[in-house]
């Protein structure tokens, strides 16, 4: 194990300690101690950056299950720096933030960072992971560790309805891209990504590269609340704030965006791929901002946002594939979508941190997050204020912001579209730029009310639980230095470019750069008058427009109504299905022997009559069978009789006679086929049978008083006739087809020379095969006993005595 | 004389299920009974009825019947014997113990489970 194996398993080592540090240390905040680890690990991480810059990379394998191809295989390239970096980075300031905002008397602190650093640990796997059966792994940790956080206060119905859908939904997602890693194991022969990329090409033309691409990209989709999947992320806002600020804006919802980039080198060649990644993100970025208009709940905006900034990341991964295609270019235009992901990820994990962590900021100073309580809080909390207005500005893509330059970077991406003549993109690429637009219209409306219908307007003071004070500096100093990296990225984003975006551009296009392609990440503040500034202006005005008519147009949102959305349609399909089954097995489990017997012998009939007329297996053969004697006729006759006997006898006396008579018929036949041992046998047994009926029927005495016949009932006929014909048919073409001569010559040869014996039914019982014997002694014991303890062994009665 | 035996088996078979669709327990039980005489007679007839002498070699025949099935027939009416005696106890107690012999009337109870 190398320092890069424990540096990403140190977290699940430290989260065994902090119990023990929060029994030990009653009188500090827990917080404290976990604080250390993840500013180690970013400091750690931090000097990586000096090896990846200049496209080197690091990689140090672990043997795990070296025959199955599985081993903890640590890889750190320029994508996995750049996200154990912002891990790292924003965990450190989110455990910082929780130490205020968790109260360490009145909460569990030990069960919150012990799953806080379980995910943490997750994370960091799933970023640097090159093996992916480890990475799948890590994956699912991530979504247990996020059901637990999600689940944190489990006392709220709320809460674990929001953790058990968000398990539902990951869970679900997951599964089904280890079912696409699994297709690339079948198809590649191995699990390593780096080899996978080195096949790209031979594993375009298989037959499974379109299912494992669909399948995998359902586990990025689901992770990182891409439409129709992204319902679970607004319910996950019942978790705690650091959490939401944690994993559901800067981190576990990037993983979905860290797989399809990691994997965009094997599947970005296919225009499959190009249209979902493209088509979903855009829409979802639509979907996303135009439901967060409606929204009253801060987090509920947050978490709409999330999923629409999301999306826009996922586009412009999407049409970033579209370089793949133009490599002829010198200057290749389509570069600038990838190069817009990276530099929108990193900037959306710093505005979308420190909002939360204001929105959980106001939450905890006034005891509401809803939009129409709150207002006029400018004058209380003026430094949230400025975090609120730099983090939501940036957000609307509004200059000198971070945001600004990527959303315009995002522009030229989506303007680009236009100009690509693949896939059909010349004539249907338009909805990339319109969605593009529109969905920046809306987020800037949301922006805006988020800073100004919390911080401007009329104070409420009536409708506030508390009265509205500044936080105390420990919970600001995590959003300053969030917002303050707003501002310097704003600023100077080329400080990034070299250092962090460029080798993860490399990551996500390696074809291009072995071809000699330069990454060109120079990030201009001011590029001319291109069509993106004036979607931008647009953007503005349209959105100021709107924003001061909000209260005439909202009535919009209710043109869908409630039972028609994903949230329905979700909690329906659960009870539905639910109840579905419940219905489906309490249907056939009917609690009747009589039905689960008609089952059995159906499904005997009917599995016997197709095998045997399927392989045409029925066959009757009249040269080999023996004569038919008068003997044989009459007493064929006879048990025949008896047996129908049974049937129609009213008395259960007689239907007991009748089955002894049959007993003693079969014995005859023993008597007529040569059978001594077997006469004598069955004579004994049958004769000792009808006594034991006899005595039971005897001790049923108030059943015999009122005896009916059988009635008569044309299904179990039916299937009673079906068996017997079934039975008959078998017995006739096993006996028509014999396969080879019987063994029984050896026995008839030896029984005297090698056993010493002149019975032979005796000899194989007790020479030749006397393990049979010894065990059907064992079972007559079993049955004695079984008896015995039976009749003697009455719990119930002595406990009611 | 196979052919017929197997129609004859048949028969054993088709009263044998008929009864172990039934609701009294008692007929239940008559119908296991019957099946494992069926089964005995088929593995006796599938195995063939020829002609022969009984396989004690102090008859000195020239050919004798098949010793084989006939051991396994013995192994299997001691096993059913064994499990139709225990069954016919188990319908004695349970009846002792519910008072009734209704297979129908022997269902737990809903939710009980």
């Amino acid at each position: 194990m190398t320092l890069l194996h424990w540096a990403i398993v140190s977290p699940f080592l430290f989260a065994i300690l902090i119990p023990f540090l929060y029994k030990a240390f009653r009188n500090v905040h827990t917080g404290w101690f976990v604080l250390l680890l993840p500013a180690a690990l970013f400091t750690y991480f931090f000097q990586f950056i000096s090896i990846t810059r200049n496209g080197d990379t690091v990689k140090e394998t672990l043997e795990w299950m070296p025959s199955f191809g599985i081993n903890f295989t640590a890889y750190v390239d320029g994508l996995g720096l750049l996200f154990a970096m912002l891990i790292t980075g924003i965990g450190s300031l989110v455990v910082l933030y929780s130490i205020y905002y968790l109260d360490k008397k009145k909460e569990q602190l030990h069960n919150f960072y012990v799953y806080l650093m379980m995910f943490m640990g997750a994370m960091l796997g799933v970023v640097l992971s090159d093996n992916l059966i480890v990475l799948y792994m890590f994956w699912e940790f991530t979504s247990i560790s996020s059901f637990l956080l999600i689940g944190y206060w489990y006392h709220r119905e709320r809460s674990r309805y929001g953790a058990q859908k968000s398990m539902l939904i990951t869970v679900f997602g997951g599964l089904s891209m280890l079912g696409g890693f699994l297709l690339l194991y079948l198809m590649g022969g191995t699990f390593s990504i780096r080899e996978l990329v080195g096949q790209a090409d031979q594993l375009m033309t298989q037959a499974f590269f379109l299912p494992a691409l669909l399948l995998v990209l359902l586990g990025a989709f689901t992770k990182s609340a891409q439409f129709p999947f992204h319902i679970w992320l607004p319910d996950a806002m019942e978790a705690p704030t650091p959490v939401s600020a944690y994993l559901h804006s800067a981190t576990m919802v990037k993983a979905g965006i860290y797989l399809v980039a990691r994997l965009s080198p094997v599947f970005a060649e296919s225009s499959v791929w190009l249209w979902l990644v493209g088509g979903v993100g855009i829409f979802t970025l639509f979907w996303g901002s135009f439901n967060a208009v409606k929204q009253t709940d801060l987090k509920g905006i947050l978490a709409f946002s999330t999923v629409s900034q999301l999306g826009l990341i996922m586009s412009l991964l999407g049409v970033g594939a579209a370089a793949l295609h133009y490599t002829e270019l010198d200057d290749n235009i389509y570069m600038v979508a990838t190069l817009a992901a990276v530099f929108h990820l990193i900037n959306h994990a710093t505005f979308k941190g420190s909002l939360f962590m204001v929105v959980g900021i106001i939450d905890h100073e006034t005891g509401t997050r809803d939009i129409r309580k709150l207002g006029g809080l400018m004058n209380f909390m003026p430094i949230t204020f400025t975090i609120a207005i730099i983090g939501a500005f940036s957000m609307a893509g509004l200059p000198p912001f971070n945001g600004f330059l990527s959303k315009e970077m995002f522009f030229t991406g989506m303007v680009r579209v236009l100009e690509m003549d693949i896939f059909n993109l010349d004539t249907f690429g338009m909805i990339f730029p319109l969605l593009a637009w529109v969905g920046s219209v809306f987020t800037f409306i949301y922006s805006m009310i988020l800073v100004f219908k919390t911080f401007t307007g009329k104070h409420q003071p009536e409708k506030l639980e508390k009265k509205p004070h500044e936080a105390p500096l420990g919970m600001l100093i995590s959003p300053i230095i969030l917002a303050s990296l707003v501002v310097i990225f704003g600023f100077f984003p080329n400080i990034l470019s070299e250092r962090i975006i460029a080798p993860a551009v490399e990551a996500i296009t390696p074809s291009l750069i072995q071809e000699g392609y330069e990454v060109d990440t120079h990030i201009s503040f001011w590029h001319g008058f291109t069509p993106e500034l004036f979607m931008t202006f647009g953007v503005i005005l349209f959105g100021i427009l709107l924003y001061l008519l909000l209260p005439s147009w909202k009535k919009v949102y209710k043109w869908i109504p409630e039972r028609f959305t994903l949230n329905s349609f979700y909690d329906g399909g659960l009870i539905k299905s639910e109840r579905g089954a419940q219905n489906f097995t309490s249907g056939y489990m009917t609690g009747f022997i009589r039905t689960y017997l008609v089952y059995i012998f159906s499904f005997l009939i009917a599995i016997s009559l197709f095998a045997m007329w399927f392989n045409g297996a029925f066959a009757i053969n009249l040269e080999e069978v023996a004569p038919v004697g008068i003997y044989e006729i009459a007493i064929a006759l006879l048990l025949v009789i008896s047996s129908v006997t049974i049937l129609f006898a009213k008395s259960r006396l007689t239907s007991i006679i009748s089955l002894g008579a049959a007993g003693y018929t079969v014995s005859l036949f023993f008597v007529l086929f040569r059978a001594p041992d077997l006469a004598l046998t069955q004579l004994v047994i049958e004769t000792v049978s009808v006594a034991l009926f006899l005595l039971c029927f005897y001790h049923l005495p108030k059943l015999s008083r009122h005896e009916e016949r059988m009635r008569f009932k044309l299904g179990n006929a039916l299937i009673s006739i079906g068996v017997g014909v079934v039975v008959a048919l078998f017995a006739i073409s096993s006996y028509s087809s014999k396969m080879f001569e019987s063994i029984s010559k050896y026995y008839i040869e030896n029984t005297h020379d090698k056993a010493g014996g002149e019975n032979m039914v005796n000899v194989i019982l007790v020479d030749f095969r006397g393990f049979d014997t010894m065990f059907e002694i064992c079972v007559l014991a079993i049955a004695a006993l079984g008896i015995f303890s039976m009749i003697k062994l009455r719990l119930t009665r002595r406990d009611e005595g | 004389m196979e052919i017929l035996m197997a129609i004859v088996v048949g028969i054993l078979f088709t009263s044998a299920v008929y009864l172990m669709l039934s609701k009294s327990l008692l007929r239940i039980i008559i119908g296991t009974s019957l099946l494992s005489h069926g089964a005995h007679l088929l593995l006796l007839s599938i195995s063939g009825l020829k002609a022969g002498a009984p396989p004690l070699l102090g008859e000195h025949a020239a050919d004798y019947a098949d010793p084989l099935p006939q051991a396994l027939i013995l192994t299997a009416i001691v096993i059913s014997f064994g499990v139709t005696s225990f069954f016919l106890v188990l319908a004695y107690r349970a009846y002792q113990e519910l008072g009734t012999d209704n297979v129908d009337q022997m269902r737990g109870n809903e939710g009980n489970d």
